[in-house]
């Protein structure tokens, strides 16, 4: 790929302030959207087809032309509560570049006529919470937010929320529970935000990463942006590869080049001597890949094709060292403790699982535990309000059904082990 | 075993809930909204809540603002803190209660003065995150100053096996390197500056 468009200017100094963004070209993107019509910008917006960087991949312009027209409160509603284990695009990117997210929400508020903005970021980034606020705060000094801003008639409020560290306000109505003060529980769809969401009134939720391509959209146009990546997938990505490989980072690519060129490409691949035995190609919701299937080329059809997700774009790199059962146990565990208990299947399911791995892990389970495992995992996905439960069932699923030699293996190895103790004591 | 028993931190009935051996009185009412006018609240505590509740359309929206300013005040959630937000919100301390309960930020029970959120989600895991945790229990793991947990992935997975002193991030950290990282921090320092995430020059890993 020949430049960077999200990640251009990421490195330059003191970029999280006013002064540098505008010296840079910052709000210009802005200038130009408020100087068009609010169905002018939309169109741009739809005609990039970009589709959703936070992991469920909708459609972005869509989701906006979703909003009821006419006047009344609407919200706009940034996702930065970014929690997905192995991503960390959103927390590089508001941390060293804040106001550009600025810039992408008030023009994605400009198409919605949305008049009241929050940005949800995850309580554990400080730093990149500190930024934003104060960026925010020179915004509404120099009037990018407010009554009128730059003499249009776009007016926002637009506020930072900090949450308080809970994996499952990343899911679009937690976190609108979460943001009206309440535990961050589900919510039954439809109805769908666009018609009710924060405070019952139509919002607006987006993934940071997407936010920020917007003000990229507007200064290429959208049918420019539209010709980067493929067809199905267009425009660039921030992907953020880590685990077993030699230069763990964020990297830009045009979505759509084989995901070899990234892991060994761009990430050096694994330590010397070692190669991939599983890797997640987005977080670890999606369903591992092996080693076999590191010439998928990395866009949102590609991947569902062979099986998995793009899913929030973060890669975790496992080399052939690494137990397929701890990284089962590590997984489930996470989602266990993250389950916010309100749908049995994954209340239950992921604590059940947990266990069954830990009797692999320790021996004391058999062939047919496994069979059990998947049926469990089977029988939550699709059957809870979020996709929580469904996001431990398809990577544990689809290990045990890649690696099902492994599994069983491990369970007599570990029998072995515990019967020798025993013997000996 | 998942969780050692021995870890999990129990009242003297042996039961984690606090009271739970005593009858529940079914004559007294539920506990309402405090009253202001008998309900003492730290000025500076009252301004901060109310400066949160004016950015919402809805009061109850700055609960979890309000809770982190409790934990800030106080150092945990305290019921008495607790009553206090409730004072200024105008609503019930249980409501307060239910949503502290839910977010692993904020703590039940007074905690050290330091965070240190040691994260051992998979991206770290893979890079020995786990003997990591085990080092810093092993070192200040009864030390009352140290708040040490084990995290959800904490989002530096770049930096991988980090930690978070205090919110700052910083990685990667080897665990033969934890007694300074700790003495570090006892004396007031910020422990390896040039791994701290807010001092990172560059984004690329190449450079």
């Amino acid at each position: 790929m020949t430049e960077t468009l999200l990640l251009k200017d990421i490195d330059e100094p003191g970029l999280h302030t006013l002064e540098v963004y505008e010296r840079r070209g910052g709000y210009e993107a802005l200038r130009k959207a408020l100087g068009m019509s609010r169905e002018e910008v939309l169109h741009e917006l739809e005609v990039s087809a970009i589709r959703g960087r936070g992991g469920a991949g909708f459609a972005m312009g869509k989701k906006v032309s979703f909003l009821p027209k006419g006047q009344m409160d609407k919200y706009l509603v940034c996702n930065a509560d970014e929690s997905e284990p192995g991503t960390f695009k959103d927390r590089e990117l508001m941390q060293k570049n804040p106001h550009m997210l600025i810039e992408g929400m008030l023009i994605a508020a400009y198409a919605g006529g949305i008049n009241r903005a929050f940005i949800y970021v995850r309580g554990e980034y400080q730093l990149p919470a500190e930024r934003l606020e104060a960026a925010v705060e020179e915004a509404k000094a120099a009037g990018y937010i407010g009554e009128r801003v730059l003499g249009s008639d776009l007016s926002l409020t637009m506020w930072v929320h900090r949450g308080a560290g809970a994996y499952i306000c990343g899911e679009e109505t937690a976190l609108l529970d979460s943001l009206e003060g309440k535990r961050g529980n589900p919510r039954l769809k439809p109805p769908f935000p666009a018609n009710q969401g924060l405070y019952q009134g139509p919002t607006l939720i987006n993934n940071v990463e997407t936010l920020y391509t917007a003000p990229v959209i507007i200064r290429m146009g959208g049918e420019e942006y539209a010709k980067l990546g493929t067809q199905g997938s267009t425009g660039t990505k921030v992907v953020s590869v880590s685990g077993h490989v030699q230069r763990p980072g964020n990297y830009e690519i045009e979505l759509g080049i084989p995901s070899r060129d990234i892991i060994y490409g761009l990430a050096g691949g694994p330590p010397e001597g070692r190669s991939v035995k599983l890797w997640f190609p987005g977080g670890s919701s999606a369903p591992v890949l092996t080693g076999d299937d590191l010439d998928v080329p990395y866009d949102f059809d590609s991947m569902a094709k062979a099986g998995s997700m793009i899913g929030s774009g973060a890669i975790i790199v496992a080399d052939d060292s690494t137990s397929v059962v701890d990284v089962a146990l590590k997984t489930a565990k996470f989602y266990r403790h993250e389950s916010c208990g309100k749908c049995t299947p994954c209340r239950e399911g992921t604590n059940w699982t947990v266990k069954m791995l830990e009797r692999v892990d320790s021996g004391e389970a058999t062939p047919m535990d496994l069979d059990i495992m998947a049926a469990v995992c089977e029988n939550i996905i699709g059957n809870c309000l979020c996709v929580l439960g469904d996001a431990m069932a398809m990577p544990i699923g689809s290990m045990i059904a890649k690696f099902r030699p492994e599994f069983e293996a491990h369970i007599e190895a570990a029998r072995a082990r515990a019967e020798l103790v025993e013997a000996v004591a | 075993m998942a969780i050692d028993p021995s870890r999990v931190p129990r009242f003297g009935h042996g039961s984690r809930v606090p009271g739970w051996d005593e009858a529940a009185d079914l004559t007294k009412d539920p506990e309402g909204v405090p009253e202001p006018a008998t309900t003492p609240v730290p000025e500076e505590l009252r301004a901060r809540i109310e400066e949160y509740m004016a950015r919402y359309p809805d009061r109850r929206s700055a609960a979890i603002p309000a809770l982190h300013s409790v934990q800030e005040h106080y150092g945990w959630c305290s019921p008495e803190g607790i009553v206090q937000a409730a004072t200024v919100m105008r609503l019930t301390p249980a409501y307060l209660t239910a949503v502290a309960t839910f977010y692993d930020m904020l703590f039940m029970q007074p905690v050290g003065t330091h965070d240190i959120y040691v994260c051992t989600n998979i991206s770290c895991s893979l890079r020995g995150a786990d003997d990591l945790f085990a080092a810093f229990h092993e070192h200040a793991g009864d030390d009352p100053d140290f708040n040490i947990r084990s995290f959800e992935c904490l989002g530096a997975c770049d930096i991988a096996p980090m930690i978070s002193i205090d919110g700052d991030y910083v990685g990667p950290i080897a665990p033969d390197e934890v007694p300074e990282v700790l003495d570090a921090i006892r004396s007031g320092e910020e422990p390896f500056p040039e791994r701290q995430m807010k001092n990172r020059k560059s984004t690329d890993p190449n450079a």
